[in-house]
């Protein structure tokens, strides 16, 4: 296997409290290998927004990464100064937000947001990095790019202030893109529109992308692989289609199960009893083991990532383990 | 066309909104006043019993609509009838009452909707006070009935004395439903009631939407923008686009062979989560502005198939479809 572009492991964040500290991730691994669109899925206070701000050093105190380790292209990067994150965040990693208002500056012309971007990564000129901006900016899809160049973003709609973002997370030329709930914020039919938008400019570009959404929809549609968080874990991870089609974790069942679907007109969806647990009250074992039809004995330890085939799932359905030990027995 | 077992009437419903600049910017920068017409024409009727489903996109007026329907907005012109009354002509207080209280709203935000200062008993009792079912002095009949709403919606009594910041989206919205259902309605305007919540907690309210309609004979007009949801609720569907009914149909119809375009390209539009690789068009363009919309059929700008007439003459709603292409196909 190739080296991974970026590689997570053992991931824990933590929220200091007066009542001592919450771990909002706890024992997160995965990698993204180059030019791979890997997905990440999860409902509300899954972790995956914080997965993201975490690589990217976003992190808000008093949040903090307390142990574990994050790679880029095999250097570490989760115990860098301020000032070396900025190179990167923006460089090397570009990152598109859910709300594109709170991406872009309100006092500052488009085409001059996107020229300083690529003026602090890229050694050029102000006059080709203008020009790159209006090549970007077309690349986007913006209609007649040279007349909007010069906009204020509040003079664009909500589906093209997006594309202005991804612009700006792209035209760096990084080598991962972070986007987090990208199109949550947009109608259907634009939402159509800009995923495929980042998946065919990344692809063009070589980029690899942690997509993270809540929607497994657009999940399906847009990544290679997909990992599937829960109360601050990885519950699942593997590709897209196997995953999607036979989904091997009881959490990963009962979601894809809830999803009401177009094709079939079900007189009930599935539903998971209850609801994810807080930050506060993440039972000892396996977080889901509460809410799981299938839960027995063994999980009131917490499980591992299980391999399955090619696929890694944190349940003690899948580990044959303790049969062979007593075989040989 | 009046059906025989209509519980609402929606006859040639509009709203206009004054979205102008105040007087002085007006005359200082000699802008005419602007004008955004929200609703537009609307017939349609709901069938006792029945979900009616009204999906758009953002600005397409289902939100305006739904709150003409239960009396929060004043139409600009038409009328709504429930079970015969008109809410904007009935003098008649008793009436007028007597229909408010079969009507009910559950909204989007359950973090919105419910006061955060008052007590989740409280919350529920309030229509039972306001439409005077409480059983006399003291309100005797309001404990058991709180007690017996929280137990239909999936909580327990004990979580009467609880405040709603002690709850999550799901519960909240559970706790909106029970509000709802307190004083007896039969009908229910949802606006959006899974929008805010998780995808398996949006499968608990769904669920229990639907045993509540079966246990309580309700019937309920649904608006959202999420066409999978829309799909397994409604009996009936109804598009609209900039303000306007494009389309409306039995579920099973309109998601089998939708007859409007733009119905066409927002069922194309939703991410195909069984990988089937169904054949799709791509869509392009966004809604545009309704303070400015297009001349001809609104549409036109982004349908693949528009024709000449569509720039010019706006379709007429026939046969439950408002397409010039559809008309022609017969």
């Amino acid at each position: 296997m190739t080296r991974p572009l970026l590689s997570v492991r053992a991931l824990r964040v933590e929220f200091a409290t007066r009542r001592g500290p919450l771990v909002a991730l706890d024992g997160v691994s995965f990698d993204i290998a180059p030019g791979e669109v890997l997905g990440v899925v999860g409902e509300s206070g899954a972790g995956k927004s914080l997965t993201g701000l975490a690589i990217v050093g976003l992190l808000d105190p008093p949040g903090r990464i307390a142990d574990g380790e994050i790679r880029l292209d095999g250097e570490r990067i989760d115990n860098l100064p301020p000032a070396r994150m900025r190179d990167i965040r923006g460089g090397r990693i570009g990152v598109i937000f859910q709300d594109p208002l709170t991406s872009l500056n309100p006092l500052m012309r488009i085409g001059d947001q996107l020229a300083e971007t690529i003026m602090a990564h890229k050694s050029v000129g102000r006059r080709q990095a203008r020009a790159q901006a209006l090549a970007w900016l077309g690349e986007v899809g913006i209609p007649s790019p040279e007349k909007r160049i010069d906009g204020y973003p509040h003079e664009f709609s909500g589906g093209m202030r997006q594309r202005v973002v991804i612009a700006l997370a792209l035209c760096a030329e990084p080598r991962l893109v972070i986007a987090d709930e990208p199109t949550t914020a947009l109608d259907v039919s634009v939402q159509a529109q800009i995923i495929a938008l980042i998946k065919n400019l990344t692809r063009r570009h070589g980029a690899a992308v942690m997509l993270i959404t809540h929607d497994m929809g657009v999940i399906a549609e847009t990544a290679d692989r997909v990992a599937v968080m829960y109360a601050g874990r990885i519950v699942e991870i593997g590709a897209v289609r196997e995953l999607v089609r036979h989904p091997l974790h009881p959490y990963t069942q009962g979601l894809m199960a809830a999803i009401p679907t177009l094709d079939i007109r079900a007189d009930r969806l599935m539903q998971i009893p209850g609801a994810m647990p807080r930050l506060s009250a993440i039972p000892r074992g396996c977080a889901f083991a509460p809410r799981c039809p299938k839960a027995f004995e063994r999980c009131a330890a917490r499980p591992p990532l299980i391999t399955v085939g090619d696929r890694g799932a944190a349940c003690w359905l899948y580990d044959r383990a303790p049969a062979a030990a007593d075989a040989r027995n | 066309m009046k059906s025989a077992d209509a519980i609402v009437e929606v006859r040639g419903l509009s709203r206009v909104f004054d979205v102008s600049a105040p007087l002085i910017s007006r005359l200082i920068d000699r802008e005419p006043r602007r004008r955004l017409t929200a609703v537009d024409g609307l017939d349609f009727s709901i069938q006792r019993g029945e979900t009616f489903g009204l999906v758009g996109e953002s600005g397409s007026g289902k939100s305006t609509l739904a709150r003409m329907v239960v009396g929060l907005v004043e139409p600009s012109r038409g009328r709504v009838i429930v079970d015969g009354v008109d809410l904007a002509e009935t003098r008649d207080r008793a009436a007028r009452r007597a229909v408010r209280r079969r009507m009910q709203m559950i909204f989007q935000d359950p973090f919105a909707s419910l006061n955060p200062r008052w007590r989740v008993g409280d919350i529920i009792a309030e229509p039972i006070r306001a439409f005077g079912d409480a059983g006399g002095r003291g309100g005797r009949a309001i404990r058991p009935r709180v007690d017996e709403l929280l137990e239909l919606v999936g909580l327990h009594p004990a979580d009467a004395r609880k405040f709603p910041h002690e709850f999550s989206g799901g519960q909240r919205q559970r706790i909106a439903i029970a509000r709802a259902i307190a004083v007896h309605p039969d009908f229910i305007v949802c606006d959006e009631p899974t929008s805010a919540l998780d995808v398996s907690i949006q499968a608990q309210i769904l669920n229990l939407m639907r045993d509540l309609q079966q246990r309580l004979g309700l019937t309920y007009l649904l608006i959202t923008h999420n066409l999978a949801v829309v799909r397994f609720m409604a009996t009936r569907v109804g598009v609209m686009y900039l303000g306007r009914l494009v389309e409306i149909g039995e579920t099973d119809a309109l998601f089998a062979r939708p007859r409007h375009p733009y119905t066409r390209m927002l069922l194309d539009a939703v991410p195909d989560l069984s990988m089937s690789g169904r054949p799709r068009i791509a869509i392009g363009g966004e809604p545009p502005n309704p303070i400015d919309p297009p001349p001809g059929c609104p549409f036109h700008p982004r349908c693949p198939r528009a024709i000449a007439i569509c720039k010019i003459e706006r379709p007429a709603f026939r046969d439950n479809v408002a397409c010039h292409l559809a008309a022609a196909e017969g």
